[in-house]
């Protein structure tokens, strides 16, 4: 097990691609380690599907390599092809296919015997809670329960490499825990995954996160260094009014950032000791006597935004 | 090339086309369709032309003439307008083909001068029917004429004249009852499959693409070639299905003889297929939106066979410069090969220049499809 971790099992090297003017993926570099759950995590358009697309050679880079499996990937795309299963952020599998016909396309594809097929069809259809669903057409199925099917048909195979292009958007709390409990039951294996997302949660339960703005990664590390890595300190208001602390505290000397997440506001500070009562006295003068103010552990959200200047949609 | 993921691509694309209404009614009400619009609709032979007879005389002479233009299959009286105004409205109104005016001293003019003329005025706005019904009415006019010189030199106690004429003894081969049925049909076979193989084919990649299923696809271990062979299968063996029923339709229902062989026709079907399919797939491929993909397939088939492939308009009738481009044209090569062996019964010896081109024409298509297709996004 210790051999087997310390093996590196995904390499990027100065990865660009620019589709005309813009300029997708900036020269970035990573390795992963067999057996990691390695998230990017980044706004809209940060980039993530295009790094994922080159990652499963579907799409070329401009300049770079990827080493993957130890095999060159730009150079032998179709060489790394059973070791790897994509998942596309788009939905991938054929809607007027029903469950258990997608899964016997892809397993034959990937040239799985039909015994281990029906095993590991039954074995996973069952984690994903889908048992009941298999002859329903894929078309039919709820957005969690599709994006379960593609997890299902992207490990009919067991590949070594699992990419997954927010695999989750869309998917209920209930089915993205099922989600996970498949993703954990893999790395056990060795399996290396590659996951961007767009929910906090999910990108604390990665080994490490690339935190991946305008086609770069500006920060790349496990969710606890990250989070020592952020400078201050945070300060939550909790408050009926949320919108008018927000408000009162903009411009406040001490305050480095201001995040309006829900009904609270998180305030990123210098000195928590010093700017608590400071924050509590702004805001009783400004009329908003109620405002509970704490110090609390931030979370990657509150990293990401202290980190990258913005604040990403969930 | 892995026979399994042949077969799951193959398998898939079978389940799609059976679940698509609209690619289901392609393959199997459209050759019914045009079977029976073609078959019945289309027709070269000119009959039954419609007549008006303004007869200002209405003598016996006159009334003789009507009736033996009356009797051929080729006219039909439909119309005996009183005056001049009614002649013009009956034309106008399309309700006539030709209008025959017999004037008021038209047996008088002839019984004394042995010569009289019939103004027969036709609407030319359909060439090819006006040119063929002015043959019938000199036709009809000549037999009348050679009657009446006879009965008029009778009359006159002369001998009718015998000189310089040479009787032409015209005999049709291959298709003796000279019916246009027995020459479009074999014909309409190359346009269904032509509609049907690469308008199915040209939704195959394009669906894909389309449907967002192409991405995940590619990262598998699917070679391009099986990608296509495995899709171009199902829809080679509908191409064979709706060939057959076309086929067979022609010869029992329609009644085309058949003289050459089976062998000869499978044969020769299954290479016009492949074309057929390769240019579909080879649209599907570069286009990747379904609509854009089968209108342009269409363009590509339908277009060119209709016009250029000799199916309607014989090619050797054509101008030199339209002539050179139908040599690109692959549906003449099947139309050529379907009616020989359908009319003609010739064996494959006798075929082997357009089977020859079909050979080229399938394989060169099929490897520029096989060829144009990348797994790559871009
Ligand atoms: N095929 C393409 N053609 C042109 N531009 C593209 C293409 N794919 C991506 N881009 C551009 O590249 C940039 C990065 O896009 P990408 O899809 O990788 O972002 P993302 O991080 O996955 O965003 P999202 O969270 O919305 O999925 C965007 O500006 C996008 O408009
Ligand atoms: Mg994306």
């Amino acid at each position: 097990m210790t051999e087997a971790t310390t093996e590196v099992a995904v390499v990027a090297r100065d990865l660009t691609r620019s589709f005309g003017p813009v300029v997708a993926v900036r020269g970035i570099n990573f390795a992963v380690t067999r057996g990691e759950i390695f998230g990017f995590v980044g706004p809209d358009g940060a980039g993530k599907s295009t790094i994922m697309r080159m990652l499963a050679g579907v799409m070329r880079p401009d300049s770079g390599t990827i080493t993957l499996a130890g095999i060159d990937v730009v150079a032998n795309p179709e060489r790394v092809r059973t070791y790897l299963s994509y998942m596309p952020q788009r939905f991938g599998l054929y809607e007027d296919l029903t469950v258990d016909e997608n899964i016997f396309f892809y397993a034959t594809l990937f040239a799985v015997p039909r015994k281990l097929r029906r095993e590991r069809g039954q074995e996973l259809l069952e984690a994903a809670g889908m048992l009941p669903f298999r002859r329903r057409l894929a078309g039919k199925l709820s957005g969690g329960m599709k994006q379960k099917l593609g997890l299902v048909c992207a490990l009919i195979h067991t590949p070594r490499v699992l990419l997954l292009d927010e695999p989750t958007t869309g998917v209920d709390p209930v089915s993205r825990r099922d989600f996970w409990s498949i993703l954990y039951g893999l790395r056990e294996h060795g399996v290396t995954i590659l996951l961007s997302t767009a929910y906090m949660d999910e990108a604390e339960r990665c080994s490490r996160l690339a935190l991946v703005s305008a086609g770069e990664i500006r920060h790349c590390d496990t969710p606890a260094r990250l989070k020592q890595a952020m400078p201050g300190a945070l300060l939550a208001v909790a408050t009926a009014n949320a919108r008018g602390a927000y408000a009162a505290l903009e411009g406040v000397p001490g305050i480095i950032g201001l995040l309006l997440m829900g009904d609270r506001v998180h305030a990123r500070v210098d000195d928590a000791a010093r700017r608590l009562p400071e924050l509590r006295g702004v805001l009783a003068g400004r009329g908003i006597g109620d405002a509970d103010v704490t110090r609390i552990e931030p979370g990657i959200e509150d990293v990401f935004v202290a980190l990258l200047g913005s604040g990403i949609a969930t | 090339m892995n026979l399994g993921r042949l077969y799951a691509i193959a398998f898939k694309e079978t389940l799609q086309v059976w679940r698509d209404p609209r690619s289901l009614a392609i393959a199997l009400l459209m050759p019914l369709l045009q079977m029976v619009v073609l078959g019945y609709g289309v027709s070269l032979d000119v009959r039954r032309v419609g007549l008006c007879v303004y007869d200002q005389e209405r003598s016996q002479i006159s009334r003789e003439l009507v009736e033996r233009f009356t009797a051929s299959d080729w006219f039909r009286i439909n119309a005996k307008p009183p005056d001049d105004r009614a002649v013009r409205e009956a034309m106008d109104r399309g309700d006539c083909a030709a209008v025959m005016t017999i004037p008021v001293n038209f047996s008088r003019v002839l019984a004394e001068t042995g010569k009289a003329s019939l103004q027969t005025v036709f609407d030319a706005t359909d060439v090819n029917t006006t040119n063929i019904a002015t043959g019938y009415a000199q036709g009809v006019v000549g037999m009348i004429t050679a009657d009446f010189e006879s009965r008029w030199a009778a009359s006159h106690g002369v001998q009718p004249p015998t000189v310089g004429m040479i009787d032409l003894r015209p005999r049709v081969w291959f298709n003796e009852g000279l019916d246009s049925r027995n020459f479009i049909i074999p014909g309409v076979v190359a346009i269904i499959l032509g509609l049907v193989g690469a308008q199915l084919t040209s939704l195959t990649v394009s669906r894909e693409w389309e449907r967002g299923t192409m991405e995940q696809l590619i990262s598998t271990p699917v070679t391009a070639l099986e990608l296509m062979i495995g899709k171009l299968a199902p829809y080679f063996m509908i191409g064979l299905f709706d060939a057959a029923f076309c086929l067979c339709a022609a010869a029992f229902w329609f009644q085309v003889p058949f003289r050459g062989g089976v062998g000869t026709l499978i044969l020769t079907t299954a290479l016009f297929t492949l074309v057929v399919l390769g240019i579909g797939y080879l649209v599907s491929v570069r286009v990747r939106s379904q609509l854009g993909a089968s209108q342009i397939a269409l363009l590509l088939t339908m277009l060119p066979t209709t016009l250029l492939s000799g199916f309607t308009f014989p090619i050797d009738q054509m101008p030199a410069a339209i002539r050179a481009v139908t040599l690109f044209v692959y549906a003449r090569y099947y139309v050529t090969i379907v009616r020989a062996v359908f009319l003609k019964g010739s064996t494959i010896g006798d075929l082997r220049l357009p089977v020859m081109s079909l050979v080229l024409f399938a394989a060169i298509i099929i490897w520029i499809a096989a060829r144009s297709f990348h797994k790559r996004l871009d």
